[in-house]
């Protein structure tokens, strides 16, 4: 049980019930950790003996194209899939064993879905709170806060349909935090929004995680890993770079993330075309 | 040289959206044009109405000289169109998909077989498969194949590259590369501000306005502010800290870095600097360098864009939705 974090769900919590350990942090201040983490579907390889470890606070860019093995990764780190072999924890919780408690300890916006566009902002605030377990009170009191902080109170009564795309993504952004977990996977966060709205998203992801918070970003947009405070690169499967956006753009003498991806990326993707045209 | 194509004044409004609000440009014969901007700037609503999909509610369009309106049938056979949408029939194969759409505009495959090489070639091992089974990067390949197929005088590309990963990307903006030095008039949208640099022109586009049209090195060119990268140890720290500097015109996270654009006219070299890092360093922010940097078309892009989606102007926004 660490305590430097605030966020520890205290005793009795209806999201810690049931949980071996109730824990959300290593005490080194690991939020994340594999070890040869591997995943097989058949005689496909999909993750290949992979090992990282990702500190609280980061902001952790997981990169590759479709097909590289990023989303089967992910899917071992929420939970959703287990592992074929290796070692995982996350939050401090087993991916083999407390698949549920790092469910509740961790947050998840998708791209493409987050939010129930029929429903309306305090709605789906509601809706999402409820689900995570939190008490009448604690979702009145966090919806307040959560409109309050995006500026956004007068639509609190608006289909979330109805309101700008920009506004969407932070509210979903937002509402992945309601429960206050200790990782928050993002997806893609900023494709497709003004610039502007683009760096207002990722102001309140380095803020989440100058609160401790950890953003894990999937994306194959490489301008967006530019943002991260380290990124990892996966091609077929395995770890084909980690590190800061400098370091690695200074090993490979390029001058920006994307050009380092296509570098990595592309005997793989030659490959993949000679056989068939890839899967993804 | 006649322009390819001629918008002017074009408003197109969806119950209370105004998706175009009186848009006018030009395309050049032969020009390599893209409009950049986010989603919901009103992009595919233009490419619909070139496409001869949509009629405006106001304004002119010219096509190769045609009238989307009154010639669309004449057009349509001179118009290459890829929707933002995968539209290809996923359950049909590479070759199947291909052959129907020569078929629709009346001719074969091998008929047409030089103007598509280049493409189908990358295409051909796996002409069996059905499209569906495609990655990214083939799908899109396919649709740009489906659309050269009755060679076309114009190519419509609405979002070619969203959805597919950085070595597609690349691929396919060669390929138009290509197609271009081949005459080939192109007109393309995207969202990624970086893919401004692969077109002759651009028109940066938001709310249904166009915000500026220029070559991408002009309108980087005439940002008007000298722009710095700030880095430092704490970057969310230093943005916050920032915001404070009484000389600061805009800053916001810029990749890795922060840019910070100043309001003062004609500092002395090196001064902007030394007062920065001075003002971070003083606040107790570690690791802080400050260089002059370029102006990227995201930069301009904001710089030219006004207030955010949804801000400023969001009571009329919000009425609007």
């Amino acid at each position: 049980m660490t305590d430097h974090t605030p966020r520890n769900p205290a005793p009795g919590n209806p999201r810690t019930t049931g949980a071996t350990v109730a824990t959300t942090t290593e005490p080194n201040g690991i939020a994340i950790r594999a070890k040869e983490l591997t995943r097989t579907f058949g005689a496909f390889t999909a993750v290949d003996h992979i090992s990282f470890q990702i500190h609280s606070g980061e902001v952790f860019g997981f990169l590759g194209a479709n097909g590289a093995g990023k989303t089967t990764a992910i899917r071992m780190m929420i939970g959703l899939l287990a592992p074929t072999s290796g070692e995982a924890t996350v939050a401090g919780f087993d991916v083999y064993r407390e698949t549920d408690a790092i469910k509740s300890n961790i947050g998840y916006m998708s791209q493409r879905f987050s939010l129930y566009d029929d429903l309306s902002v305090a709605e789906n605030i509601r809706l999402f709170g409820g689900i995570y377990d939190l008490t009448d009170q604690e979702i009145r009191e966090r919806t307040h806060a959560l409109l309050a902080r995006l500026g956004i109170e007068r639509v609190a009564n608006t289909a979330v349909r109805s309101i700008p795309l920009g506004w969407k993504q932070k509210l979903a952004f937002s509402v992945a935090l309601l429960h206050r977990p200790t990782i928050v996977f993002l997806d893609e966060p900023t494709s497709g929004v003004d610039p502007i709205t683009r760096r207002q998203f990722w102001e309140l992801i380095y803020e989440a995680a100058h609160r401790g918070t950890t953003a894990v970003v999937t994306t194959h947009y490489m301008d967006e890993a530019e943002y991260c405070d380290r990124v990892l690169v996966m091609v077929a499967g395995t770890i084909a770079a980690m590190g800061t956006p400098t370091e690695l753009k200074r090993q490979f003498g390029a001058d920006s993330i994307d050009e380092v991806f296509v570098r990595l990326a592309r005997p793989a993707a030659a490959r993949e075309a000679a056989a068939g045209g890839g899967v993804g | 040289m006649t322009d390819a194509v001629v918008v002017d004044h074009v408003v197109k409004r969806f119950d209370t959206t105004t998706a175009l609000d009186g848009v006018s440009c030009t395309v050049g014969t032969g020009e390599l044009f893209g409009f950049i901007g986010p989603d919901g700037a009103g992009k595919t609503t233009l490419f619909r109405i070139l496409a001869t999909l949509l009629v405006p509610d106001a304004g002119r369009t010219r096509v190769l000289g045609a009238d989307p309106v009154a010639d669309l049938w004449a057009l349509r056979q001179r118009i290459g169109y890829m929707p933002g949408r995968f539209s290809l029939y996923a359950d049909l194969s590479v070759e199947e998909n291909l052959r129907f759409f020569a078929s629709v505009f009346g001719t074969t495959i091998a008929r047409e077989y030089d103007r598509i090489a280049p493409i189908y070639t990358q295409l051909e091992p796996f002409r069996q498969r059905r499209a569906e089974a495609l990655s990214g990067g083939m799908k899109q390949k396919l649709a740009l194949c489906c659309a050269l197929v009755h060679r076309p005088d114009i190519l419509l590309l609405d979002e070619p590259t969203t959805g597919v990963d950085a070595v597609s990307r690349r691929d396919f903006w060669d390929l138009l590369a290509q197609l271009k030095a081949a005459g080939l008039t192109i007109v393309v949208s995207t969202p990624y501000m970086d893919e401004a640099t692969r077109c002759d022109r651009v028109a940066l586009i938001q709310r249904g306005k166009i915000l500026v049209i220029d070559t991408p090195a002009a309108i980087t060119a005439s940002f008007g502010r000298p722009l710095y990268a700030v880095r430092a140890a704490e970057r969310y720290r230093a943005l916050d800290m920032l915001r404070e500097f009484p000389e600061t015109h805009s800053v916001y996270p810029f990749g890795e870095t922060l840019h910070y654009a100043d309001r003062r006219a004609g500092v002395a070299p090196g001064q902007v600097e030394h007062e920065l890092a001075a003002f971070l360093e003083t606040r107790g922010v570690a690791g802080v360098s400050v260089a002059p940097t370029s102006a990227t078309i995201e930069d301009s892009f904001m710089e030219r864009m006004g207030a955010p989606e949804g801000e400023g102007e969001s009571d009329q926004a919000m009425d609007a939705a």
